[in-house]
């Protein structure tokens, strides 16, 4: 069966962002950008679904200008078959991602579609169920676990409480958590090869898809900063604090 | 102009995260109708029409939504949201999981994860693991949002609201229930306890959780993680606090042996006071600590249990 991974081009998830003095965004200029980690856990949910010949092609999918090229040959290194980035330098809403990948997935019909299950950007944890909603498939969403069980899909999700396993008729939607798996290390010689896999670059504006804004970013703006407090030196001390001071315990 | 809320339960309780998300969508304007989709949730029903600023409880109890399946969840939502403005539930698992499928059916955008209402239009959530705080105004007619709810204080429940059972019935037939694996605690909700007590990697291995056991009993507190301490498998992800886990904002947050990476921070850095004890001064958590304390958490958590 064939797999399909979307992928997304976010800040390095060990940089501290920066709001822009105009308030108007984040400040990306010179920072330094990766795949999204939960995308990554999917790409290698794919990948060893196809070394457990379970799948037969994985196919990773990004959205974005030529630089998200740069996180599709990071997924063709981990051992995806083939690229497709659909180009646009357009800030688009989950909703826009999740109708061009339904295009894609009518194009490539995969029996299961892997999302990580938020970008650590915009933090929105929508797009695997609106792309869910869409197609008309179940969706496993926060997965820690994906078994295939012939016609279907049994996924462990982490929930409030624990964890709930459900079964999914395929083809179906699964976005990952972080217990899902650890992402291997892609090695120099898979790097090189990467390079000659194919990646096919597709205009957004081919797909005949309403790409209107449907949310306006007003601002942007630092948290509130925390001040930093004192340093006690004893327990005693913190007791005494937390009683008196600050009136949290009595 | 009217809200339509989800109740988000077990079938048995309301959850008290339900009545914060409701004070959120007081702010947003108009009759506020409260939907509980469940199966034999009669306690919830009563429960919800207790909760003020409520004037409807829709009831949808049957087997399809017993387990509240995204895909029938959905399906019902969407039919019911022609008659309103805003569609609103908690962001917590359940809410998570269902509503951007309703804005997709509804081919609508959302917004999620609010932490406060500038205006029926106009929401403030955090990006970037809570480093930068976005306004975000919607242009759509109807606002699909999710709640954060820390953001905002729970409304009485003292009300009576009239309650009205549906009898549709949306079962999309594409995905069923297998199991449940639910940890088993006599300790307060993570979400809703007034108190929180966290360990680190600095905790070294689950065994060690044990040693915050006594102050968490003694303090009614429940009992969180960082991801570093879930990642290592001291404890169950269900702990965890940040970015990628639970958002928490209790009276008092005790981190122990955490050493305050940013998507911790994210998960606990609007508790009211907060108190970090590890042995390494230099660890960020002490620059958004109250209260810190520099020591071995081994001699300190012991001293501290028996101070109380």
């Amino acid at each position: 069966m064939k797999v399909l991974v979307p992928i997304k081009r976010v800040i390095d998830y060990n940089v501290k962002v920066r709001v822009k003095a105009d308030s108007s965004n984040v400040d990306l200029a010179n920072v330094k950008m990766a795949i999204n980690p939960f995308c990554e856990i999917a790409v290698e949910e794919a990948v060893r679904l196809k070394e457990a010949g379970t799948a037969t092609e994985v196919i990773a999918v990004s959205i974005g200008d030529k630089s998200c090229q740069e996180q599709l040959r990071t997924a063709l290194a981990l051992g995806a078959d083939r690229a497709i980035q659909i180009d646009t330098d357009q800030n688009l809403d989950s909703l826009h991602v999740a109708k061009l990948l339904q295009k894609v997935v009518e194009e490539e019909q995969p029996q299961l579609v892997i999302l990580g299950k938020q970008s650590i950007d915009s933090d929105n944890n929508q797009t695997g169920q609106m792309l869910a909603a869409l197609t008309g498939m179940a969706q496993g969403t926060f997965a820690s676990a994906v078994n295939i069980d012939g016609e279907k899909v049994n996924v462990t999700r982490e929930v409030d409480g624990g964890l709930q396993t459900v079964a999914l008729n395929l083809p179906a939607i699964v976005t990952t958590d972080l217990r899902l798996n650890e992402p291997r290390y892609a090695s120099l010689p898979n790097i090189m090869k990467a390079k000659r896999k194919p990646l096919a670059v597709k205009p957004a504006a081919d797909f005949g898809i309403d790409l209107a804004a449907r949310t306006t970013l007003l601002k942007v703006t630092p948290p509130a900063e925390r001040q930093a407090g004192i340093v006690v030196e004893s327990i005693d001390e913190l007791v005494e604090k937390l009683k008196n001071e600050a009136k949290v315990i009595s | 102009m009217s809200v339509l809320v989800f109740a988000e339960h077990d079938n048995s309780q309301l959850k008290a995260d339900t009545l914060k998300t409701v004070a959120a969508a007081q702010a947003m304007g108009g009759d506020i109708h409260l939907l509980v989709a469940g199966h034999n949730c009669q306690a919830v029903v009563d429960a919800a029409s207790k909760v003020n600023g409520v004037t409807k409880v829709l009831v949808a109890d049957n087997a399809a939504y017993e387990h509240q399946l995204a895909e029938n969840v959905s399906l019902l939502v969407t039919e019911l949201a022609a008659d309103y403005d805003h569609i609103v539930a908690t962001a917590l698992t359940t809410g998570k999981n269902f509503m951007p499928r309703v804005a997709a059916l509804l081919d609508v955008a959302q917004i999620s994860d609010i932490i406060a209402v500038e205006s029926s239009d106009t929401f403030v959530r955090p990006i970037y693991a809570g480093n930068a705080i976005a306004t975000v105004q919607s242009l759509d007619s109807k606002k699909v949002i999710t709640v954060r709810p820390t953001g905002f204080d729970a409304v009485a429940t003292d009300g009576n609201a009239e309650v009205v059972a549906l009898d549709k019935v949306t079962d999309a037939g594409t995905s069923s229930h297998v199991s449940d694996e639910l940890s088993e605690s006599e300790r307060p909700d993570l979400g809703a306890a007034g108190v929180v007590i966290s360990g680190g990697r600095g905790m070294q291995n689950g065994d060690n959780f044990k040693l915050l056991e006594g102050i968490a009993d003694k303090l009614g507190a429940a009992i969180g993680a960082s991801r570093a301490a879930v990642d290592a498998g001291f404890v169950p992800n269900d702990m965890q606090v940040g970015q990628t886990g639970k958002i928490v904002a209790p009276d008092l947050y005790i981190a122990v042996g955490i050493s305050g990476a940013i998507q911790h921070l994210a998960g606990m850095k609007d508790s009211k006071i907060i108190v970090a004890i590890n042995k390494d001064a230099e660890a960020p958590i002490f620059q958004v600590a109250d209260y810190g304390l520099v020591a071995d958490l081994f001699d300190a958590l012991p001293e501290l249990e028996s101070k109380l």
